[in-house]
């Protein structure tokens, strides 16, 4: 089973935005789509580490702050032709509040 | 299978180029609209046709030059006809008829047939060892040829003819090109520029018979030379006709279709029957053909719009430029360049360094442009043909282009030609040229972006893009960067930045979703590149009205501070007109002490940036700056950033006004105002000029009889001396011509656009014309940037410090202890 960790209502993300969560693994950005949905990925970009939790959110990606490379929030995946992945988690919201398991997403 | 029998059938005959970029366009756009079969003449999948040459040559091997696999068509479900010709369509019972016989029906029919390469009406033209030059048959029928024979003969020293007289020769051939006229590429270049690419050709070897018209071909059983009209002949073993090209039109007037040169088509790429698409070289749109790839690739954008039954792209034809595909020659040609009455030119030539430019210009526009040796600005001229761009205002630094200006990063290169593959072309991003050249063969890209995407040379400050173009029509030849003639704001959407401004303005639309659903967006919501210049243009046109999308900014406009590369960010706190006191450089000391801050570093811009602060202190820091009077510098906004000043009359031994003073006040007035890329000027005391005035967006030079002002410079990734706009008696003139000049360019400006860029493509006179000269429209100018300031000249640190503005931003979610 995996454990889940509650860490805030979902209206402490802004739409097409993103909060982070710290923890002892560093840090997790949790990202909201503007349809509610939720993502979690490690904050570092697959590129140079760029923190992705300041990016700029759209449809469901969000565009790295440094140089620009485009990641899939579900997969953690760069867009073509970037290439490289960032370790995604598990995230759901149920009541409006945000879930988070650090189970690391196994294809990702 | 059952979704399978209700698609609409669509047919297209022609595997090449056009066709299955048509299909390309289309897929992307609406995936299963259509049950799509193919059908192809040649026994191959769709190859890049262009790159015969360096096949030829032996540069490349055929395997290199195919564009989409057989697995392709199978991936895209697509029925491959490979190798069947189609010889008959019946627009009665819509199908079309191959040469075996078999009758496929189509719902609609996309033709795409390309061209035939002409035969001369000569006796002889039909012995064996008499080729055209258009496809892989052909090449390996010359490959072959050179291994078993020595003399060639090339007739026709147009484009083709040259890379297949090049080609041949480099296979160990001697070859002879006969030309018609005496100048060699008659339709692309000048007689000048001819004669030194005939000098080079020839120091390579090649030899030329010109002018001189073909009588006849020798020959019994296989060709053995060739006759003049004047009596002489040479000897060969092969003859490549390579005179020209004709569109292949047979079938579609044998269907009935309205051909004149080529398929009659409408800005839609319809033919006279709505069912029947036609693209490509065969076509003939408003009495046009083209013989280059990137006009065929708007007209295929087009096509597949309104195949998929979007509808709205229309074709408008296309300019085009052309490159020759030898390796070692730089030549670029584009528009209209014969001399007429009407028209100006500018000629530089300079024959030791094997150069030669000239510009033609009409109506102060660029018409033509012929470049030899130097080609690296070939893009530049193209983009302000293309754009129309009034240059009377350049018109003396014009023939040295943009990029001879002071451009950094790629050790000042020029020539694409010279250069070896491991030269670095992108400094940014260490790209070399053998990387390039590398990722646009392995890859097929075609287009800058292309290349942007797959190297990132280019991507990041863009100095480099005229060489990266440069290297791509180097590899592939003509111009690929060919974009449609107005720029989309991205790949979210088909509109212009004008467009948007525009329709936000009609439509009185006041909010980023509210653009998107009436300009018809592509994406559910836009991108990290039109979403910012959106928010911008809302801002701009409805200040007071229009509520700021935080989310739609980059992360340094968001948090008011700079993004470093460890995710830490810098402070710039604002220091007006670069003077500080004791007292806040004593608490900017005493900030950086409380939070560790790692570097404290001196500007370019004369003030001072605090390094390596962590996002949650932020507005800890912002706090302890506030409480010593000091507000946000915007060193992170598209919008005013730093007024540089001199000391002036008041200490300075030459000063002839107060030159710090008017820089502070401009400062004060300005500051906080959002702009479409950053905004900086500068006020120097007397024309030695200090403070750097010539180089700024805006620029004051202060003489005794009052203020001159300068504008459109720049000196960061282009170094551009500012234009002189007017000078004025009094600061509050000035202030005021300055303020309106701001105006008109937010009104204006594109996302992203600087000052001179701006300048460049409404016109110097135009700018002139609002802001000096029509003094009730200066005056209006100014009351409009005065209004929105009411809404945005509060320190943003201060609301972030003090009022909790956004205080989520610099706080964590949650902490999770246990893992
Ligand atoms: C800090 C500073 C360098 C320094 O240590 O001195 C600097 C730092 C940056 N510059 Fe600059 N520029 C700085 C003065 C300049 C100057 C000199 C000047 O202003 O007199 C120039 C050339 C003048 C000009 O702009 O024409 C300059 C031309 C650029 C450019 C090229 C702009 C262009 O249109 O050509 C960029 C790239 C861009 O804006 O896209 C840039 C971008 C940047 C960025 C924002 C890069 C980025 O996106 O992160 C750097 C931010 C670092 C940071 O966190 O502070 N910086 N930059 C200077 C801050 C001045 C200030 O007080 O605000
Ligand atoms: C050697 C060479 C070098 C070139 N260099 C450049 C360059 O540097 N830059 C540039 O921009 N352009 C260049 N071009 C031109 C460019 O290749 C053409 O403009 C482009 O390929 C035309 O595309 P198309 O789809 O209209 O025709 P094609 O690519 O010729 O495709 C048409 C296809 O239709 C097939 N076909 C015709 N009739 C039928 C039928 N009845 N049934 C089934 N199939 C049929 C043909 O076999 C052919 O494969 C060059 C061309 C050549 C030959
Ligand atoms: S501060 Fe300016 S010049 Fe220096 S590395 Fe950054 S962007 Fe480049
Ligand atoms: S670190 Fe994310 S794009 Fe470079």
């Amino acid at each position: 089973m995996t454990p889940w960790f509650q860490v805030g209502p979902l209206d402490d993300i802004p739409h097409l935005g993103s909060r982070v969560v710290r923890t002892p693994r560093g840090n997790i950005a949790v990202f909201r789509t503007d349809g509610d949905e939720v993502f979690a990925l490690d904050d570092r970009c697959p590129h140079k580490q760029g923190p992705l939790s300041q990016g700029i959110v759209h449809g469901r990606r969000v565009t790295c702050p440094l140089h620009n490379f485009v990641i899939e929030l579900a997969t953690g995946q760069a867009v073509a032709p970037d290439q490289g992945c960032t370790p995604s988690y598990p995230a759901k919201v149920e009541d409006g509040v945000v879930w988070l398991s650090l189970q690391q997403t196994a294809a990702a | 299978m059952l979704d399978k029998t209700i698609k609409q059938k669509l047919v297209v005959i022609g595997n090449g180029m056009a066709g299955i970029r048509t299909v390309e366009a289309l897929l992307e756009r609406a995936p299963d609209l259509y049950d799509i079969s193919v059908f192809g003449a040649e026994p191959y999948g769709n190859y890049n046709r262009i790159l015969l040459s360096p096949v030829l040559a032996g540069e490349k091997t055929v395997d290199d030059i195919i564009l989409n696999t057989e697995q392709w068509y199978a991936d895209n479900q697509i029925t491959l006809h490979q190798g069947e010709t189609v010889t008959m369509i019946d627009r009665r019972t819509c199908e079309v008829v191959t040469e075996q016989g078999e009758r496929y029906p189509y719902d609609r029919l996309l033709i795409a047939t390309g061209s035939n390469p002409i035969v001369l009406p000569v006796p002889g033209a039909a012995l064996p060892g008499v080729i055209g030059f258009r496809d892989i048959k052909d090449v390996e029928h010359m490959v072959e040829a050179s291994t078993q024979h020595r003399h060639a003969v090339v007739i026709g020293g147009g484009l083709l003819g040259l890379e297949a007289a090049n080609g041949l020769m480099k296979r160990g051939m001697k070859v002879t090109v006969v030309h018609l006229l005496d100048t060699l590429m008659e339709r692309q270049l000048d007689p000048v520029a001819g004669g030194m690419l005939r000098k080079s050709l020839e120091e390579r070897g090649l030899e030329f018979k010109m002018p001189a018209q073909t009588q006849t071909i020798l020959g019994e059983t296989h060709v053995s030379g060739v006759r003049f009209t004047d009596g002489t002949e040479v000897a060969a073993d092969l003859v490549v006709m390579a005179v020209g090209i004709r569109p292949n039109i047979e079938l579609a007037k044998k269907a009935g279709l309205h051909c004149e040169r080529g398929i009659v088509v409408s800005d839609t790429m319809q033919t006279y029957d709505g069912r029947i698409y036609a693209v490509g070289e065969c076509v003939q749109h408003r009495r046009q053909t083209y013989g280059l790839v990137a006009p065929l690739f708007d007209q295929a954008k087009v096509c597949a719009n309104h195949l998929a039954m979007k509808g709205f792209a229309t074709y408008d034809g296309s300019v085009v430029s052309t490159k020759l595909k030898v390796t070692g020659i730089d030549l670029f040609s584009a528009g209209d360049f014969a001399p007429g009455p009407d028209k100006e030119e500018i000629v530089l030539q300079d024959a030791n360094r094997g150069v030669y430019k000239r510009i033609i210009l009409r109506d102060k526009k660029i018409v033509g442009t012929v470049l030899y040796g130097d080609t690296i600005d070939g893009p530049w001229y193209f983009q302000h043909m293309r754009d129309g761009t009034d240059v009377s205002h350049m018109r003396e630094r014009l023939v040295f282009g943009s990029a001879h200006l002071g451009d950094g990063g790629h050790g000042g290169q020029n020539s694409i030609a010279a250069m070896s593959d491991d030269a670095e072309i992108c400094g940014c991003n260490g790209v070399c040229k053998g990387a390039i050249v590398q990722a646009i063969s392995e890859k097929k890209l075609f287009t800058l972006d292309d290349v942007r995407a797959h190297t990132k040379a280019s991507s990041s400050c863009g100095s480099c893009t005229g060489l990266v173009e440069q290297v791509l029509a180097f590899t592939l030849g003509g111009d690929y960067s060919a974009a449609p003639k107005v720029k989309p704001v991205c790949a979210c959407t088909d509109h212009s930045h004008d467009d948007v401004r525009r329709v936000i303005v009609e439509q009185q639309l006041k909010s980023i979703p509210d653009v998107m659903r009436f300009m018809d967006w592509k994406t559910p919501n836009g991108c990290h590149s039109c979403r910012p210049a959106l928010n911008y243009y809302l801002l701009a046109t409805w200040p007071g009205e229009y509520r700021d999308d935080q989310q739609s900014r980059f992360i340094n406009e968001r948090v008011h501070a700079n993004i470093q590369k460890d995710g830490t960010y810098s402070v710039v706190p604002r220091m007006w007109g670069g003077v500080t006191t004791p007292s806040e450089l004593r608490a900017i000391a005493d900030v950086a002490d409380k939070f560790n801050i790692p570097t404290v570093k001196v500007t370019g811009g004369q003030r001072i940036d605090l390094l390596g602060v962590k996002k949650e202190d932020l507005p800890a820091v912002w706090a302890d700056l506030n409480e010593a009077g000091m507000v946000s510098g915007h060193a992170y906004a598209k919008g005013l950033r730093t007024v540089k000043t001199c000391v002036g009359s008041e200490w300075c031994r030459f000063g002839t006004q107060d030159s710090t003073g008017l820089g502070i006040k401009i400062e004060k007035f300005m500051w906080g105002s959002w702009t479409p890329a950053k905004v900086k000027l500068a006020v120097s005391g007397c024309p030695r000029n200090c403070a750097e005035s010539t180089c700024k967006d805006v620029g004051v030079i202060c003489v005794d009889s009052g203020y001159e002002i300068h504008f459109a410079g720049a000196a960061g990734l282009h170094i551009k001396g500012t234009e002189f706009l007017t000078k004025t008696a009094t600061e509050d003139e000035a202030l005021e011509i300055i303020v309106a000049l701001t105006q008109l360019y937010r009104e204006q400006g594109w996302y992203l656009e600087r000052m001179y860029k701006w300048c460049d493509r409404v016109g110097f006179d135009n700018i002139h014309k609002q802001v000096v000269d029509d003094v009730t429209n200066r005056k209006a100018l100014f009351e409009r940037f005065a209004y929105s300031q009411q809404f945005s000249q509060s320190d943003p640190w201060a609301a972030r410090a003090r009022r909790g503005v956004d205080r989520n931003e610099f706080t964590p979610m949650a902490e999770l202890e246990l893992a």
